[in-house]
């Protein structure tokens, strides 16, 4: 059984200009141990998915799903309660935009050991030092300096690095990583995916990684979902979607990559659209 | 060719809280960087996460003042603790900031929030201003429906071509971009990368370029400028750095260049095989 089953999910938003259809009629599940990696363009819905998982979309949002449940049980229908038991400890996000997700009036460290300390129920001194100690896992430098340090006071690699120790320092069943290194060289992104994969051995935690970077999703997905206006265009595992990508979109993407520009320009989807219905 | 902006010895400092004893200290974020740029190019500026490159960023753009060195727009030194620059110096140089979201005011719509600069700085009518800021979405990839939309109501990747339109919509001489594609898809960012290789063919912009993604830089780039803990450790052209990387760090940036190579999957699949079967044998 899936750990995290949704099917159908469909999500509009209220605007002035009428009703606009963010999420339309997406399947998303994922075992416990698993890697999904979600990609796709821009504006495709993938936050806002997930954001719905969370309970965590504004109140112009109507979600409607078929199905959708955590460990074999609704979380649509779940109270307040229950669900606060479940986010941020069972499940965690690692929010696509880090410096806008911490409070710019407290210190990292506050914040992270508030976390610790209300999630996991950890005295002062123990959120302290298990505080220090994530930092050390994501490769904050300083880190004793940086748990005093603003969020402004921080690079926005360092920023993003305290979110992802945030979301894992509750061990979580499962964790949604949004975009989680966009803002981190290769060197620290390996790092850090090196990381997450380590946790997701060691304790079969559950991961959906939603990514733009087709190398990431080489290096670590088992499962991959391409979306694209809203909707889900294919799913397959990673070896057959690099080997053998089916949908015109995903093809678009793997030679969408800047190495493969001819001359000036680079590909974008559209050019390689009309390119494929001139064929 | 015209040099449009120049750096020399450029310093930045910043105090910080102490270590466990509390107390605050003072740290070097830039070490003395000197660079120029002509008109009509792009310098990329690439290093490892706090290396200080959005720390340079913010000082070319006159956000943020150096604490030492000197700085030359068009020939002429700037200095904005002394002078606060122009309304003619602020529409010439613009700035796109790492962190979008934080730099959108939440209560502002997007159709004003393109709209603002043009208010602040030009005497371009309202029905023009209008045309201008809705062309400027089509041109990033978004749509008049987005006008009277706020910022929470956007992807971030949305918000990040939001804030490039925004610093468009001057037409600047010299624009400085921290990460400005870094949560785009690769078709939108191919999208943004022709659009500002456009703009920059068409009025001949400068740019300032930082990014972590080598093929990027290796698309955009004129020079590159390899920072590590505040010092340039790497300059030059594009060809010189990606022919023959230098320094250790940009080395290491290349080897760690994620594969997308089918038979390097394939040997990782097999991998997590084996790891697994391990486990529950
Ligand atoms: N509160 C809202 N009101 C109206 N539209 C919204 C709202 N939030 C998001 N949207 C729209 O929903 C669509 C999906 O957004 P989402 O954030 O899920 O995209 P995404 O796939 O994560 O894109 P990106 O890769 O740019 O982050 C977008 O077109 C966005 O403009
Ligand atoms: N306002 C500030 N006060 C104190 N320290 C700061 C401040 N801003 C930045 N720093 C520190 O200066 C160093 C350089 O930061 P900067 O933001 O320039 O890095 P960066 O190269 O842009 O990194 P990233 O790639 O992660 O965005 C970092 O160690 C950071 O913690
Ligand atoms: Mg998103
Ligand atoms: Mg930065």
């Amino acid at each position: 059984m899936a750990l995290l089953n949704i099917r159908n999910l469909t999500v509009r938003f209220a605007t002035a200009t009428g009703s606009f259809t963010a999420v339309d009629g997406v399947d998303v599940s994922v075992d416990r141990g698993e890697v999904l990696a979600i990609v796709g363009e821009s504006g495709s819905g993938k936050s806002v998915s997930m954001l719905a998982v969370m309970g965590l979309l504004p109140d112009t949002a109507t979600i409607t799903a078929d199905e959708m449940t955590y460990d074999g049980r609704d979380i649509s229908n779940m109270t307040r309660a229950e669900r606060r038991r479940l986010i941020g400890r069972e499940i965690t996000m690692i929010f696509q935009e880090p410096v806008a997700s911490l409070n710019p009036s407290f210190t990292t460290g506050f914040q992270i050991e508030e976390v610790l300390r209300v999630n996991l129920g950890l005295s002062k001194r123990e959120a302290r030092a298990r505080a220090l100690d994530l930092f050390r896992a994501v490769g904050i430098p300083e880190p004793e300096e940086k748990l005093r340090a603003y969020p402004h006071q921080m690079s926005g690699g360092q920023c993003q690095r305290v979110m992802i120790a945030m979301a894992i320092a509750s061990k979580p069943r499962l964790l949604i990583a949004d975009e989680p290194t966009t803002a981190l060289d290769v060197t620290i992104q390996k790092q850090i995916l090196d990381l997450l994969m380590k946790l997701q051995e060691e304790y079969g935690m559950a991961l959906i990684l939603i990514t733009h970077d087709m190398g990431v999703v080489a290096e670590t997905a088992d499962r991959v979902v391409v979306q694209y206006k809203g909707r889900k265009m294919e799913e397959a595992d990673v070896l057959s979607l690099f080997e053998a990508p089916q949908h015109p979109y995903t093809r678009a993407l793997l030679s969408a990559l800047p190495e493969n520009a001819t001359g000036d320009r680079l590909p974008t989807v559209s050019d390689y659209y009309s390119q494929e219905a001139g064929r | 060719m015209s040099v449009v902006l120049e750096g020399r010895g450029i310093t930045r400092d910043y105090h910080v809280p102490g270590g466990l004893f509390g107390g605050a200290k003072t740290v070097r974020a830039l070490k003395g960087i000197d660079f120029k740029v002509e008109k009509g190019k792009t310098l990329a500026i690439v290093g490892e996460s706090g290396s200080g490159k959005s720390t340079l960023g913010r000082i070319v753009a006159l956000i943020d003042p150096a604490t030492g060195g000197e700085l030359l727009i068009d020939g002429k030194p700037v200095d904005i603790t002394k002078a606060r620059p122009g309304p003619g110096m602020r529409s010439r140089v613009q700035m796109v900031f790492q962190n979008p979201y934080g730099s959108l005011n939440p209560r502002q719509k997007i159709g004003n929030v393109l709209m603002e600069p043009l208010v602040i700085n030009t005497k371009i009518p309202a029905a023009e201003r209008r045309e201008r800021a809705e062309a400027m979405l089509i041109r990033v990839g978004l749509g008049p429906e987005h006008f009277n939309r706020y910022p929470h109501m956007f992807s971030g990747g949305q918000r990040q071509r939001i804030a490039i339109a925004r610093a468009l919509m001057l037409n600047p001489a010299l624009l400085v971009l921290d990460e400005p594609v870094s949560a785009l898809d690769l078709s939108v960012q191919a999208q943004v990368l022709n659009l500002l290789a456009d703009l920059q063919d068409e009025f001949g912009l400068t740019y300032v370029f930082v990014s972590h993604d080598l093929s990027v830089v290796r698309y955009i780039a004129d020079e590159v400028m390899v920072i590590s803990q505040g010092e340039a450790v790497e300059q030059g052209s594009r060809e010189e750095v990606f022919a023959n990387p230098r320094h250790p760090y940009t080395r290491q940036l290349f080897a760690a260049t994620p594969v997308t190579d089918v038979e390097a999957i394939r040997a990782r699949v097999a991998r997590r095989k084996a790891a697994r079967g391990a486990v529950t044998a």
